[in-house]
């Protein structure tokens, strides 16, 4: 049961790699950089696991540690969406010439 | 860990505002909302979360939240756009690093605090996982600490804080090696022969083993690799968000983390390809640096132009075509490159942008520079699109490039960059070659195109002596 848990979770993990090449195959030169830092904030899911490690009830190393990866995390989700949404926000304001 | 349906179906929402959000990434009209998407994806994500966990610590984590939130807002606000390369490079870095903490606090709290977990794997069977969870909780903290390293190494060289030469330690394959045995030896005795609290230090010693082996890895790569070793650390981030997945049992985690892994290693791969080197020769490194043959320097028949000449030479071109490489990051030039650019639309001339891929330090570098400065992105052309225009093309401006329209990699078969695909400035009627002095490039090679026929030096600063060509340029 657990076993097949596993298996069914690196399908999704392949799965997704596939996915993935196929979405951003296309990209053309000029968004390089905005689709490197907004996959980057995407990477910043890992968000989500460093908020379910700061449970009560852990010990010393388990809530530092914890504690280290939300800020970490949150740094990288809100620094990588925000600066993204700036360079685009430059390239966005020519399309309208 | 447990998932309420309600959950699950709220974190494959979010991962489906991922992939739509990186779908309407890859379209510059629709950029901006795709980024939009993939940010709305990820409050989902978190509010579900914070819903879903119970008996949450929350001080400490409104603290984290608030900190995390206040630098990245504020490094996102405050960088230039030239300092870029080394923001990505650093939320990268950052992004390991949470996912290989992850895996830490997570393994500390189940192996210490459940009283029936003694042994490594018999507890992580315990704990109801089995011999693969071990698995992903080592390459989780394995991936995530070079990312973190590598990144601060890479943001380092890129902001000049290390040097931007290869740096090359005596037997750094050999430690390279002992470090990777290492690190697998630790994992393995974390996960077969210890007990817990011998296991969870032990992955406290592989997460620093990784760290050395992270700087190890890019310290001997130079600086005009960096283009490679950025989009390669951002697939690393997302590996490493993955294995994290794995860890925790949360799909979105991997899906999200998988769909970035792919996308880094694209980008790889097209960095690589526009260098004409391997990745793994990339990854060796040492590549250009101090290895500058004596003859680098010796160049006959090469003729200047101060701007009084460039502005002449200029002021009658019908079509000019823009070269831009990383000494135009250095010297701000961009600003004055545009400027420059309107005036000669003004005049009538056809003006276009040449990006060589690798132009830069980051994948696209320049276009984010161009963008920055206003320049229409019509007018940007890749490689393969303008190459064949330069023959019909008055004058190229080259604005800090030099191994990119190194005519070598098409002429000279012995020479170390051969086969490298180059922009053909030197088919164009008038070179016009912006550069502080004749010195290489980051290959450490000879350029032909300085001493040309049809080809000028234009000594000086880029930013200092386009503004004194703009000025002539529009007395004329």
């Amino acid at each position: 049961m657990i076993g097949d848990f596993l298996v069914l979770l690196l399908f999704v993990f392949v799965l997704a790699i596939f996915v993935g090449f196929e979405v951003i195959t296309k990209v053309p030169p000029t968004l390089h950089t905005p689709l490197m830092s907004g996959a980057n904030a995407i990477s910043g899911i890992t968000i989500v696991g460093s908020l379910a490690c700061m449970q009560m009830g852990n010990s010393f190393f388990a809530s530092t540690f914890g504690f280290l990866a939300v800020v970490m995390a949150t740094v990288n989700v809100v620094g990588g969406f925000m600066v993204t949404d700036r360079m685009l926000k430059m390239f966005g304001s020519k399309a309208k010439r | 860990m447990h998932t309420s349906l309600e959950a699950g179906i709220a974190y494959l929402v979010a991962t489906a505002l991922f992939i739509f959000g990186l779908k309407k990434l890859s379209k510059v009209r629709t950029a901006r909302r795709g980024n939009q998407m993939a940010a709305v994806g990820m409050l989902l994500a978190i509010a579900t979360t914070l819903l879903e966990t119970g008996n949450l610590s929350w001080p400490g984590l409104v603290v984290g939240v608030l900190l995390g939130a206040a630098i990245g807002g504020w490094l996102s606000q405050k960088v230039e756009m030239t300092g870029m390369p080394e923001l990505v490079a650093m939320f990268n870095g950052v992004g390991g690093g949470a996912s290989m903490l992850v895996a830490l606090s997570l393994f500390w709290r189940l192996y210490l605090t459940s009283p029936e977990a003694s042994e490594g794997l018999a507890a992580s069977e315990a704990a109801g996982m089995g011999g693969i969870w071990a698995v992903t909780v080592f390459l989780s903290i394995l991936i995530g600490s070079i990312t973190l390293t590598g990144s601060l190494v890479a943001m380092g060289k890129l902001s000049g804080k290390v040097s931007g030469n290869p740096i090359l330690l005596p037997n750094r394959h050999l430690i390279s090696i002992a470090l990777g045995a290492g690190a697998i030896l630790v994992g393995l005795l974390a996960g077969f022969g210890a007990s817990g609290a011998m296991a969870a230090t032990l992955l406290i010693l592989l997460a620093l083993i990784a760290g050395a082996l992270g700087v190890l890895v890019v310290i001997p790569i130079g600086g005009a690799d960096m283009p490679v070793v950025v989009s390669l650390l951002n697939s690393y981030s997302g590996i490493a968000a993955s294995m994290a997945g794995f860890v925790i049992a949360n799909p979105l985690l991997i899906t999200a983390g998988a769909l970035v892994g792919a996308s880094g290693l694209i980008l790889t791969n097209l960095m690589c390809k526009a260098m004409n080197r391997s990745l793994a020769n990339v990854l060796i490194g040492g590549f250009g640096g101090d290895e500058v043959s004596g003859d680098a320097r010796d160049y006959t028949n090469v003729k200047s132009a101060s701007p009084e000449e460039a502005a002449m030479i200029l002021e009658s071109a019908g079509s000019v075509i823009f070269i831009p490489g990383y000494g135009m990051a250095v010297a701000q030039a961009q600003h004055v490159v545009k400027e420059m650019g309107e005036e000669l639309e003004r005049r009538g001339a056809d003006v276009r942008y040449a990006i060589h891929p690798v132009a830069g330090r980051m994948p696209g570098h320049m276009n984010v520079l161009l963008a920055e400065s206003d320049v229409p992105y019509e007018q940007l052309f890749e490689l393969e699109r303008i190459n064949n225009d330069f023959k019909n093309t008055d004058v190229a401006i080259i604005v800090g490039a030099n191994d990119v329209v190194n005519p070598s990699a098409i002429e000279d078969p012995q020479s170390p960059i051969a086969g490298m695909p180059i922009l053909n400035a030197h088919e164009s009627q008038t070179v016009l070659m912006i550069k502080r002095s004749l010195s290489p490039g980051y290959a450490g090679i000879r350029n032909p195109l300085f001493e040309r026929d049809n080809t000028l030096m234009c000594f000086g600063d880029g930013k200092a002596f386009l503004q004194e060509t703009l000025t002539e340029l529009k007395e004329a």
